[in-house]
């Protein structure tokens, strides 16, 4: 099967000109002193965070629009290089905080990869784990929020009363329910406690019947129906243009994930199936995100099942130079504590050189471009983020529609703010 | 690679297990509408700017607390092991682009630049480029000649500097209030 399908969506190219990302209000077709220029956000409840949509309206359809973001820039990048190696990853966690150990996962492999340090079996697996947890906390978040959105209300506590159980196995294998930091560069911060696979499995065992209930509650809901499908349409050479990735890529009917397509950690080793869906439409994204689930549920299961056939085995590098000595070792070992004393001070230097290292996140295509002048802090530090991408798409996928309608297209998108605007 | 045929590259190099084709600014556009159409490069990942301003030198800007930069007296510094490669000009644009087949490869277009010197849009190879080439203007005041709508896109309409920018300092913001009684 091609990557890329020949069916159209739409015929033509709906992306504006000359501007791809301004829709602009024709005066051929509307008559301009009927147009009402509205402010949709940056405050509205339903943009998914600060997103503000300047749209023109011509009676209740969207004549023009102009996505505005960057209430939410926090300057991390800026941060990150002021900071140790060490010291950074607290950062990427909070850039998109939805995702937060997806963005964690591709700082340290992009650090990983600047040092060439070897990551043990252990720790790979369990990151797979964590990542594809993330992805089912992501999606859950989306699901609930999108739905309330256009009215599903009972959704939100549903998905909601989930996603706190996918915190709960977060809280024990971190500490923390968001925001772990569980990800160190060479490994994991601490060896999987051994509770954490059997209560995995447990929510493993629930979770599809929960899925379930989810598409019962909406596959055959008369007004979720009407109020997703054919709306919000966006066909794959449009998708691609406009650099979308992720979910949105493959439900524009693009058979395109990097986790099959260029495997990283042990995406190779494991079976799943990548959901495509080809009418490019809001139902298409949500059907997307529904199987995204599903698999997901199946690789957690295979992870697990490695973490548990290497129990025992290291869960982080064995390079004092980059990776904080035991805990125990401090007490009795004076290099240990010289080692410890380095690495949380100065902070370990990473070898000259730049890379770009790009992950599957729930989002899609995550990217970190990393510059290092050999010494302890990062000199560029850049993140590609999906939501900013994805925004990009706004002014396509609006055009023609009713604005009652664009609060289903933009969350569709799944733009996490922080993310796009860090 | 087979990456001989794509006009205006200068240099290429391959570091670990990424390929960099280093092109002449005046040609870019040349050489990515070659890579889309005769490579499958159908993908704009990214678009990444890197201000090298004191690479290799101290001190370095950009330092909590100081504006000279990196101290070597300051606890979390310290001097550089070796001297890193020199730079042929002050900013790096990194072009991050990916193709979407069956046949998945990445490569990254780089173009260098001194301040004020610009180069030309890209958005008519991939409409993607559309924003990030408004954040790179943005974070480091690269223009890019030929963009419809270069404008400021994270930072505020009216804000001054380019925060990415090495000389560019942490914490420059004013606190209000911090100078009154």
């Amino acid at each position: 099967m091609a990557v890329v399908p020949t069916r159209r969506i739409y015929e033509g190219t709906r992306i504006p000109s000359p501007i791809p990302t301004v829709l602009q209000v024709d005066p051929a077709k509307h008559a301009l002193d009927d147009i009402l220029q509205i402010n949709f956000g940056p405050n509205h409840p339903s943009t998914h965070g600060v997103l503000r949509l300047v749209v023109d309206l011509d009676g209740e359809t969207v004549a023009g629009l102009r996505a505005v973001i960057g209430y939410l820039h926090t300057g991390f990048e800026k941060n990150m290089e002021a900071k140790t190696w060490w010291k950074s990853v607290t950062y990427a966690p909070r850039i998109d905080y939805v995702s937060f150990q997806a963005n964690e996962l591709l700082y340290v492999l992009a650090v990983e990869k600047l040092l060439g340090i070897e990551v043990p079996r252990r720790a790979t697996w369990t990151r797979m784990a964590l990542a594809e947890l993330t992805r089912i906390h992501s999606h859950l978040i989306w699901l609930g929020t999108s739905a309330l959105e256009i009215g599903a209300i009972s959704l939100l506590w549903y998905s909601f009363d989930d996603r706190d159980l996918v915190l709960d196995l977060f809280e024990l294998i971190g500490g923390t329910r968001m925001h772990t930091r569980y990800f160190q560069v060479g490994g994991l911060a601490e060896d999987v406690p051994p509770r954490f696979t059997d209560e995995a499995r447990k929510f493993c065992d629930f979770f599809p019947r929960s899925i379930d209930e989810y598409e019962a509650l909406l596959d055959r809901q008369a007004i979720w129906l009407q109020r997703t499908k054919g709306i919000g349409l966006l066909s794959a050479e449009d998708a691609l243009a406009l650099g979308q990735s992720g979910p949105i890529l493959r439900a524009s009917g693009v058979d395109w994930d990097l986790r099959k397509r260029m495997p990283y950690l042990f995406y190779d080793e494991v079976e799943f199936d990548v959901p495509v869906y080809e009418n490019g439409d809001v139902y298409d994204r949500y059907k997307v995100h529904m199987d995204e689930m599903r698999e997901s549920v199946r690789i957690v299961r295979q992870c697990l099942d490695r973490i548990d056939e290497t129990d025992g085995e290291p869960w982080i590098a064995d390079d004092r130079k980059v990776v904080l000595p035991p805990r125990h070792e401090l007490h009795t070992s004076m290099e240990s504590l010289i080692h410890h004393f380095k690495i949380v001070t100065e902070g370990y230097t990473v070898p000259e050189g730049e890379v770009y290292v790009v992950i599957e996140s729930p989002r899609g295509e995550n990217g970190c471009y990393l510059v290092s002048d050999g010494g302890p802090r990062p000199w560029r530090v850049k993140f590609r983020a999906p939501s900013f991408a994805a925004l990009q798409a706004t002014a396509a996928v609006a055009q023609g529609g009713l604005i009652a309608d664009l609060i289903a297209v933009a969350a569709s998108l799944d733009p996490v703010m922080g993310d796009a605007d860090r | 690679m087979a990456y001989e045929d794509v006009p205006g590259v200068v240099e290429t190099h391959e570091a670990l297990g990424e390929i960099t084709l280093v092109v002449d600014p005046a040609r870019l556009v040349e050489a990515c509408a070659h890579l889309r159409d005769a490579h499958g490069f159908n993908m704009l990942s990214d678009i990444a700017a890197t201000d090298y301003l004191g690479w290799g030198e101290e001190p370095v800007s950009g330092y909590v607390g100081t504006v000279a930069g990196r101290d070597l007296n300051d606890p979390s510094t310290q001097g550089l092991a070796r001297v890193p490669a020199p730079k042929p000009k002050r900013f790096s644009v990194s072009y991050h682009l990916l193709r979407v087949s069956d046949e998945p490869a990445r490569v990254r277009v780089q173009a260098w630049l001194d301040d004020g010197e610009g180069v030309e849009s890209v958005i008519r190879v991939w409409p993607a480029a559309d924003w990030f080439e408004r954040e790179t203007y943005d974070m480091m005041g690269i223009s890019f000649e030929g963009h419809p709508n270069l404008v400021r896109i994270l930072m505020p309409e009216d804000w001054e500097g380019h925060p990415q920018r090495k000389d560019y300092p942490l914490g420059g913001e004013p606190v209000r209030f911090s100078d009154e009684d």
